[in-house]
């Protein structure tokens, strides 16, 4: 589904990222972690093209990302992302953020678009703020309105960055249930996150990154059982035990 | 010495007849809204696109709108005016510039300073259109875009909704502005509301009751922009919505 090839970056003459590799199949869910600044941010926004990158290849359904021909809104309306920060567009109704881009980008009309966000903002459990604007929200609601938007798009696989990172520790669980509801449903995921309990019960396998280089990559009970670098170990023990 | 008041100036017939003094004013009030709605529309218009073209990844367009605030923004705005007005007739290929020149000296006067307000005042539009762009927190763009939105959608539906909101405060005071300015129109001779209350001081020597009148309508124009601004205010206010951000 996502296939990243010695992708390397860099702003200038400071190297983002280093020879990243890994592939993602149909159904997997990945969990990328590292320390702050290690290039997990950028990664993520290679793979929908929203950084672009001097080296290496990233396929997306077979569709090549860092093809100058690639039409990028078009496949970038099917890989769904989720931010730290929301993102929602404050000034319209969490109706209109549901909407807006199955109108403008898939070309759906007004009221099919309406059904199938309120449909997924049901299934996020906020069918009642439909009306509401994003600032009337709580943070951990408006993240679950942000992932209701991606989902609207039919999206065919997701990507996460950071996504309870920005969210008052109460708050934090909402929003996990809810990814690892899409998990366990099959679909295809890419997670920033340091809640190694979401990976845990829902990751396939684990990349752990440091200074833009994908430093381990193993099968979810390989990383926590005997992670191979130290610098892994070193990481998981301090967000593990704190 | 002492002052002779005399409203009542205002209801006596003009030397050449046909009207009062109060309709010479009046008719100064008339040109003065159109000059400055026209102006504004044009700053408006060209603004919001060069403040746009700032904010644009590549440097070609963002250094053709900067080279505009540049030049706009940093030459007097009388020397403008007479660069449009006397200037720019003569450097104009000569069919055109004759053919400007053959239009009703009113118009002349008139076209001139409505461009030259327009694009004086939009270089500042741009600048508050570019801020108001520049405020708006990075990821609002990323998440645009990674909708499946083009940059220019994502500038029509996500980035300019908010940012034109954040810069009412500021784009009122250039609405302000633009009709203060407009008084310059008077040095190439458009008959505004300042160059009817001068020629009014000129016919009558009542020069107190003229800057009086005068000062009143502008202060009145004041209030109605601001008036009308604070409704826009209002009923674009976005329920629940506190402040920037990054
Ligand atoms: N636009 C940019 N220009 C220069 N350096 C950047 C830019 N964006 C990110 N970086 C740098 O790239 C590195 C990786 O950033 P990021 O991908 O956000 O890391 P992470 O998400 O893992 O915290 C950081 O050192 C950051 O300072
Ligand atoms: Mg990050």
């Amino acid at each position: 589904m996502i296939s990243i090839r010695k992708v390397s970056k860099h702003y200038g003459s400071f190297q983002v990222l280093t020879d990243c590799s890994t592939d993602v199949q149909k159904g997997e869910v990945i969990v990328v972690c590292g320390p702050s600044g290690s290039g997990k941010s950028t990664l993520i926004k290679c793979v929908n093209g929203l950084e672009p990158f001097q080296q290496g290849e990233i396929l997306v359904n077979g569709i090549s990302v860092g093809d100058p021909k690639t039409n990028l809104s078009k496949l970038r309306a099917h890989v769904g992302m989720v931010f730290q920060n929301f993102e929602l567009f404050p000034h319209m109704s969490v109706t209109d953020n549901l909407a807006i881009a199955q109108i403008k980008v898939l070309g759906r009309g007004r009221e099919e678009a309406v059904d199938r966000g309120l449909k997924l903002l049901d299934r996020v459990g906020l069918l009642a703020q439909a009306d509401k604007f994003p600032g009337q929200l709580s943070g951990g609601q408006q993240q679950r309105v942000a992932i209701a938007r991606a989902l609207a798009m039919d999206p065919i696989c997701m990507l996460f960055d950071e996504p309870t990172s920005a969210l008052d520790p109460e708050m934090v669980n909402e929003v996990l249930d809810v990814m690892v509801g899409l998990a366990l449903g099959g679909m295809t995921m890419m997670v920033v996150t340091h809640e190694m309990g979401f990976a845990r019960r829902v990751a396939h396998r684990v990349i752990f990154m440091d200074q833009g280089r994908i430093v381990e990559d193993a099968p979810k009970e390989a990383f926590f059982g005997t992670p191979r670098s130290e610098r892994a170990q070193q990481f998981l023990s301090k967000i593990l035990h704190h | 010495m002492s002052y002779h008041w005399n409203w009542s100036v205002f209801l006596a017939q003009v030397p050449s007849g046909g009207t009062t003094y109060l309709g010479w004013m009046l008719s100064g009030l008339a040109t003065t809204l159109a000059l400055s709605l026209s102006a504004w529309l044009i700053a408006l218009a060209v603004g919001s696109l060069m403040g746009v073209l700032r904010t644009v990844p590549g440097r070609w367009l963002s250094g053709i709108a900067a080279l505009y605030v540049e030049l706009f923004r940093n030459i007097p705005l009388l020397v403008q005016l007479f660069i449009w007005y006397f200037v720019l007739p003569e450097i104009l290929p000569t069919g055109i510039g004759n053919a400007y020149k053959a239009i009703n000296p009113m118009l002349q006067q008139f076209t001139a300073a409505m461009i030259c307000l327009g694009l004086f005042t939009g270089a500042r539009v741009c600048e508050q259109v570019r801020s108001g762009i520049d405020s708006l927190p990075r990821g609002q763009k990323y998440a645009g875009l990674a909708l499946g939105f083009s940059l220019p959608q994502t500038y029509r539906h996500v980035l300019l909704p908010m940012a034109f909101r954040i810069i009412v405060p500021p784009l009122t005071s250039e609405f302000l502005n633009i009709f203060k300015n407009s008084a310059v129109a008077s040095t190439i001779g458009l008959l505004e509301l300042a160059a009817e209350g001068r020629q009014l001081v000129d016919y009558t020597a009542q020069p107190y009751e003229s800057f009086i009148a005068v000062t009143l309508t502008f202060m009145m124009l004041n209030a109605l922009v601001m008036v009308l601004m604070h409704r826009v205010e209002g009923r674009t206010r976005v329920p629940g919505y506190i402040g920037g951000g990054s």
